[in-house]
């Protein structure tokens, strides 16, 4: 039943009622479906997506954090030599187990690794990268991009929802 | 002075006029009284509209419209409908379904003409049929039989003067659906008759339960029928004013003469962004129609747990429940349910005496506003 984790990626506080009507089920049936993704893995966590720059007030650059204190984020490309046997896995996991490093994907084109991090201010990023990142072994290479604004996010527009126009009541 | 047109002076302004200056005045209004998509017209649609101005696609197209465009529409009638039209001579681009059907009722009609219309309906259908010189014959549909349109009950209306019946399917105010088997018998009535047939099919692809049939598919209708359909509703571009028309040569041709002489074509731009909507946007019609089927059944439900009867809307994006139980004709219902919970709903008598004891609901709104409207309904209802 793809359509309820459609519905709840979307919308994961929509209550088990009303996705039983959207869907068709009865709710016994999605109560059991959800529980079992939920252990099994298929539904990892439900989460809310913020716009952490309108909590701030005003405030601008500012990527989704989800971890006390962090305000800068980067994407950050990554350069490996990719060895025997392995390729880049083993690298990419020894860099996805630092908190700081929100999101690790293999890429095609001039890198070979594209993270995002995120931390409190430049300086602990620039610190992570050149202690951290940069001295592991078989990584080439870095480039970092620091986030200056946002304006969609995983689907989601950050800018004002679009006036509704329509007249109060046509026919 | 001298008197103006008898016939337009006759018909009395649409109803639903009182509410809107009413709902204008009052804030929180949660509105279900909007007969037009929630969706702002896809990006993609939009941006070729955008497109089409920056390169100075401002001038007029050739009467019928853009060549393109009405390929488009006659390949996608024939593979989503089996319905055939020829893009040279059937199909005719129109400032939407309204254009649509007053090029069809005047080129249809001769004077004193009557078109058979079941109803509750459209408001426009009646009017329209007026305005080409014919006369509108209603013919009830009931709730108990889902508003589908009773054949018998047509066959009954025909005279010696009947040209015509108009349906609508689904149905603008009652969501209902005509199925196949009334389709089919109402060809066989006109064929009986020597009848033509105007389908308005604007909400085919809003379609929740079985698959839509196109009037002008069904064996026997094709040289008797003019159908109807445009973009407003599956593509949420009702301000972009744009539909088009198909019908056999004979008819669209002299439709296509009226239409040269008073709307010379449909606007270039809406025409442009039309081909975008038919070439790249069905991912975003597709999403759009889930999420009305979603709110639908929500919606639905939600009537009928605060005690509201409400037949099935198999399409479009209107329930039409009964609002009897509360003892108040349609009109007071929809007056005080908007001044006491500040929820507009179009009273069902507008549409027609049989839509009386109804109110109509749109449910294209966002859900949280959806739900909070059936709560004020609920709590309306108690109160009475």
């Amino acid at each position: 039943m793809r359509e309820i984790l459609e519905l709840l990626e979307r919308d994961a506080a929509l209550s088990h009622h009303t996705v039983a009507t959207m869907v068709g089920l009865p709710v016994e049936e999605v109560d059991a479906r959800i529980a079992e993704w939920e252990r099994t893995g298929v539904i990892r966590r439900h989460r809310a997506v913020v716009d952490w720059a309108r909590y701030e007030d005003g405030g601008h650059g500012v990527e989704p954090a989800g971890r006390t204190g962090a305000r800068v984020t980067a994407f950050i490309d990554v350069s490996v030599s990719p060895a025997r046997g392995v390729g880049f896995d083993d690298v990419a996991v020894r860099i996805s187990r630092f908190d700081e490093v929100r999101d690790c994907y293999l890429v095609s084109g001039g890198h070979d690794l594209r993270c995002t991090v995120v931390g409190p201010d430049i300086r602990s990023i620039s610190d992570f990268v050149s202690q951290k990142l940069s001295t592991i072994d078989r990584v080439r290479s870095t480039a970092t991009h620091f986030v200056l604004a946002t304006h969609k996010r995983d689907g989601d527009t950050f800018t004002e929802p679009e006036p509704d126009h329509r007249l109060p009541v046509m026919p | 002075m001298r008197p103006l047109n008898a016939t337009i002076s006759a018909i009395p302004p649409s109803g639903i006029r009182r509410f809107f200056d009413i709902a204008a005045e009052m804030d929180d209004v949660i509105s279900l009284g909007v007969g037009e998509p929630d969706f702002v017209t896809p990006w993609r649609i939009r941006e070729a509209g955008i497109y089409a101005l920056e390169h100075g696609y401002t001038t007029y197209t050739g009467n019928a419209g853009l060549p393109r465009l009405r390929e488009l529409i006659c390949a996608d009638l024939a593979s989503r409908y089996d319905a055939h039209y020829d893009p040279g001579t059937e199909c005719l681009i129109t400032t939407g379904v309204s254009e649509g059907l007053d090029l069809a009722f005047r080129v249809l009609l001769n004077p004193g003409d009557e078109v058979i219309v079941p109803e509750p309906c459209y408001v426009a259908y009646q009017p329209c049929v007026a305005f080409a010189g014919g006369t509108p014959v209603g013919v009830p549909t009931r709730a108990e039989d889902g508003f589908v349109i009773d054949v018998d009950a047509v066959e009954a209306a025909v005279t010696p003067r009947t040209a015509a019946v108009l349906i609508g399917s689904p149905a603008n105010p009652t969501g209902a659906v005509q199925p196949p088997e009334v389709l089919r018998a109402l060809v066989e009535l006109a064929e009986r008759h020597d009848l033509y047939l105007l389908s308005d099919e604007i909400y085919d692809r809003l379609t929740y339960e079985g698959t839509h049939t196109c009037l002008g598919a069904v064996p026997g209708a094709r040289e008797r029928t003019v159908v109807l359909g445009g973009f407003s509703k599956a593509q949420a571009m009702t301000g972009w004013r744009v539909g088009w028309l198909a019908a056999p040569a004979p008819i669209a041709e002299l439709c296509l003469r009226v239409h040269q002489y008073t709307m010379l074509c449909a606007p270039h731009v809406s025409q442009v962004a039309a081909v975008e909507a038919l070439s790249n946007a069905e991912g975003d019609v597709a999403e759009m129609v889930a999420d009305y089927d979603r709110r639908r059944r929500v919606f639905v439900k939600g009537l009928r747990e605060i005690g509201l009867e409400c037949p099935e809307p198999a399409g479009a994006f209107y329930a039409f429940p009964s609002i009897r139980t509360s003892g108040l004709d349609a009109e007071t219902f929809a007056e005080r349910l908007l001044r006491e919970e500040a929820v507009a709903v179009v009273p069902g008598s507008v549409f027609g005496p049989s839509g009386e004891g109804h109110v109509r609901c749109s449910y294209a709104t966002a859900l949280p506003q959806l739900e909070q409207a059936v709560e004020r309904i609920g709590n309306f209802l108690r109160r009475l």
